[in-house]
């Protein structure tokens, strides 16, 4: 600043913004563990005073407690792994198919158009319709969880990486071709780097689906892993076990969302934000 | 009409302090048009959204009317640089221009005949059912005067309008304004960075100095009414002030000493020897 | 290239002799014997039904809280944590206690259900298009002093429709998916429960109807949205044409 402000008063503001600084912070943690606390508060007088039935509804501290106790045992843990394990093996391998397909059908505009009627009439059909055949034909097995957690964690991989190729700055790809870069070169350093934003997005939101329809052929076919658990829990009537496994469920849920959405930032980040679409 | 007093705007605290308005204090007489210039990144638009009441100032006040503002007060529009984020693209132009009057006690007839007059005074009465997206930047900025006048306010502050409009049509546009003004006689104060412009529209110029933003000088502009982008261009009085004006503000930008007097000229004298 | 996958389909069933892989031309006649029009009424409408009214519950309930938390800073802190659990939770590991804590495998159970999940995509593009709402826009709003629910509703809301309709679009995707499995999981009628039923009892060629049914049924909802988001944000196209990029 100039010689003409060393009169000009400091701003009388100094110690109370300094303030409001401190209390934004506190707030930003406060705040939101507040509201669990009393989401959960809730959850337990509900069930504690029978406004919802202690049969449907188990007391927050009672499902806790029954997470707590299969946190403990080896066959949680070994269907969680089963779980984990199904997941990952559909996330990696619609991955696999789905990136270097979309790449393919993203660069060429002849293969774009052909495939584009396949490709919108197979997007919209519920995965879940496999579920029936799976069961008939590969059986209830990993095979089957694997398949239904590839189909479903596909698509929006293939659209996601689709988008991501064809949203190329022109400009930058007519630069590279001045430059006498091959087709090859020019997809290595310009396209894929360009992409990777949508690519990331594209897995965040596979990995929601790839986890969603593991479960889903657990649940439905008996496939072992949580949603099996799942299965019994209410086969048997253990209500607390029900609740407690999708708290677990949820938990797994957020990891990965967040773990995955953390990547797509990272992703996004050296990238002008060129989104595509949301949630 | 207005009046501000020791106006001062600070962000931040301790030596991280950003001065955005250091101290600028002037008034503005009814019905008068007063042009607010200065460098760019002095503030202008912190001290429009301070009179405004769309900012809280730090320091000082703003009396419109005898009245302390502190919000958005009811005698007043605003007209906005970014004519293409003001306006709102889902609705029609009639839409937009009645969009301020419907919370104001009127009939349904007095609001249709407040819309048309004003889109009739900005001659785009031809388009009151197009989407603003369809009209030219300019025609879209005229949109926008029409949504200030049919508001019918005491007080219009327009925030550089023409800035984002292409030279041509500015010239248009500030003939449209002179015009408004003229017809509705509402008290106008309009900022911009372009000299010529605040000298043409101009009673009086408020010069403002670069940060912290003060007023430099007020200068008036006594050319005659109407002005005519040609005519009034070509007196030699209009020269003057802007020369007046432009040392002001070079002044500003090199922060060396100004020359006193708007005399010692560097253009050529009329007259030759 | 689509005819060319079907006769593909066709020739390839015909030669595989399998009889979990009926030939297409069987399958089509078991669709048309069984939806068209004969067992439409009992289980493709209840499903519609489900479908829909899951939908615009959840739909409105996304943008009525996405709009006051988009607004409020506070209001954003204290829905995050909820927010951000519920969304990632996987539905299928809800779909047991729906059925416990209602007490019901009938419409109340399904719609809250689909309702529920359908819920998310809608109030998180909500929040966000509130947030990101043009300031210039809020300034202007400022300065002519626009009351409150004139704001919201005139302004707010239009401002923030296309953003919430891409949430409407993947919503009713989920939709559909959720309404599939609930009837799967437990119903008495609905697509999920013929195609449930004819699983069990080994009837492939209803099964595959179904399977087509289902698939169809996405489709056709998909592009209906499509239709109408056409219509409704026809303003939105034109005006982001004009806007340089």
């Amino acid at each position: 600043m100039t010689s003409e402000l060393a009169d000009a008063p400091v701003a009388p503001e100094a110690t109370p913004v300094w303030r409001a600084v401190q209390a934004h912070r506190l707030a930003a943690v406060a705040l939101p563990v507040l509201s669990v606390a009393a989401a959960l508060a809730l959850w337990e007088l509900l069930s504690r005073t029978n406004t919802i039935s202690q049969r449907d509804l188990p007391a927050m501290s009672t499902s806790f407690r029954a997470l707590w106790t299969m946190l403990q045992t080896g066959t949680f843990w070994s269907a969680f792994l089963d779980t984990v394990r199904g997941w990952a093996l559909g996330l990696g391998i619609a991955t696999a198919l789905a990136v270097p397909l979309g790449i393919v059908l993203g660069s060429s505009e002849v293969a774009a158009r052909a495939f584009r009627v396949p490709i919108e009439f197979l997007r919209p059909i519920p995965s879940a319709v496999l579920i029936p055949l799976l069961f008939l034909t590969l059986g209830t097995n990993l095979k089957s969880e694997v398949f239904l957690a590839t189909f479903g964690a596909f698509w929006p991989l293939l659209v996601q990486t689709m988008y991501g190729v064809r949203d190329v700055d022109p400009l930058a790809l007519d630069t590279g071709r001045a430059f006498g870069l091959g087709w090859l070169e020019r997809l290595h350093r310009i396209t894929l780097p360009s992409s990777v934003p949508y690519i990331a997005t594209g897995i965040r939101i596979s990995s929601t689906v790839s986890l969603i329809l593991a479960f889903t052929a657990e649940l439905f076919m008996g496939v072992p892993g949580l949603g099996q658990k799942v299965n019994f829990a209410q086969a048997y009537g253990l209500t607390d076990q029900l609740f407690a496994l999708a708290i677990a469920m949820g938990f797994l849920g957020l990891a990965i969302h967040l773990a995955f959405a953390a990547l797509e930032k990272r992703a996004l980040r050296w990238h002008p934000s060129q989104r595509q679409g949301a949630a | 009409m207005l009046e501000i007093n020791d106006l001062g705007k600070t962000y931040g605290s301790g030596d991280k302090a950003t001065h955005a308005i250091g101290n600028v204090a002037f008034h503005v007489e009814v019905g008068e048009f007063a042009c607010v210039v200065g460098p760019s990144g002095c503030g202008k638009t912190t001290l429009l959204k301070c009179i405004a009441g769309l900012l809280k100032p730090s320091r000082g006040e703003v009396l419109l009317r005898g009245r302390p503002v502190t919000e958005p007060p009811e005698a007043m529009a605003l007209v906005f640089q970014e004519y293409g984020r003001s306006l709102m693209p889902w609705t029609t132009v009639r839409n937009n221009v009645l969009l301020p009057l419907r919370h104001k006690k009127l009939s349904q007839s007095e609001r249709t005949a407040l819309v048309d007059e004003a889109v009739a005074a900005v001659d785009l009465t031809r388009f009151l059912d197009h989407y603003p997206w369809q009209l030219s930047g300019g025609m879209q900025q005229r949109v926008a005067i029409a949504r200030a006048l049919a508001y019918q306010p005491f007080l219009l502050l327009m925030d550089e309008p023409f800035a984002s409009v292409d030279a041509q049509v500015r010239g248009d546009l500030e003939d449209l304004v002179l015009r408004v003004h003229e017809q509705f006689g509402i008290t106008t104060l309009f900022v911009t960075h372009d000299i010529d412009e605040s000298i043409y529209l101009a009673d009086r110029v408020i010069v403002l100095a670069h940060a912290p933003t003060e007023v430099k000088e007020i200068v008036p502009v006594a050319l005659p009414r109407p002005r005519d982008q040609i005519a009034t261009k070509a007196l030699p009085e209009f020269a003057e002030l802007r020369t007046h004006v432009h040392r002001l503000i070079r002044h500003e930008r090199r922060e060396e000493e100004v020359a006193p007097a708007p005399i010692a000229t560097t253009h050529s004298e009329p007259t030759h020897a | 290239m689509p005819v060319a996958i079907l006769v593909g389909w066709q020739l390839w069933t015909a030669h595989a002799h399998s009889p979990k892989f009926p030939r297409l031309s069987t399958i089509l006649v078991d669709f048309r014997k069984e939806w068209l029009f004969a067992q439409f009424g009992t289980h493709v409408v209840p499903s519609l039904e489900r479908i829909g009214l899951g939908f615009a519950i959840g739909t409105a309930v996304g943008v009525l809280l996405g709009v006051p938390i988009g607004l409020s800073p506070l209001l954003r802190r204290l829905a995050l944590p909820h927010i951000e659990y519920w969304r990632a939770m996987p539905p299928p590991a809800l779909l047991p206690i729906s059925v416990v804590l209602l007490r019901s495998i009938g419409n109340l159970q399904k719609v809250s259900f689909i309702a529920f999940f359908c819920l998310f995509p809608v109030l998180l593009n909500t929040i966000d298009a509130v947030r990101g709402l043009d300031p210039t826009l809020v300034d202007t709003a400022r300065s002519f002093r626009v009351p409150w629910p004139q704001w919201i509703g005139r302004m707010v809301l239009p401002a923030a429709l296309p953003q919430i309709v891409a949430g409407m679009r993947n919503s009713l995707a989920l939709a559909v998916i959720m309404m599939v499995l609930s009837e799967y999981f437990a119903a008495t009628n609905g697509v999920g429960y013929v195609l449930l039923i004819s699983k069990n009892t080994f009837q492939l060629g209803p099964m595959w109807a179904a399977i087509v049914l289902i698939g169809l049924l996405g489709y056709l909802l998909n592009a209906l949205f499509l239709l109408v988001e056409r219509r409704v944000l026809a303003w939105h196209r034109g005006w982001r044409a004009t806007v340089p990029q």
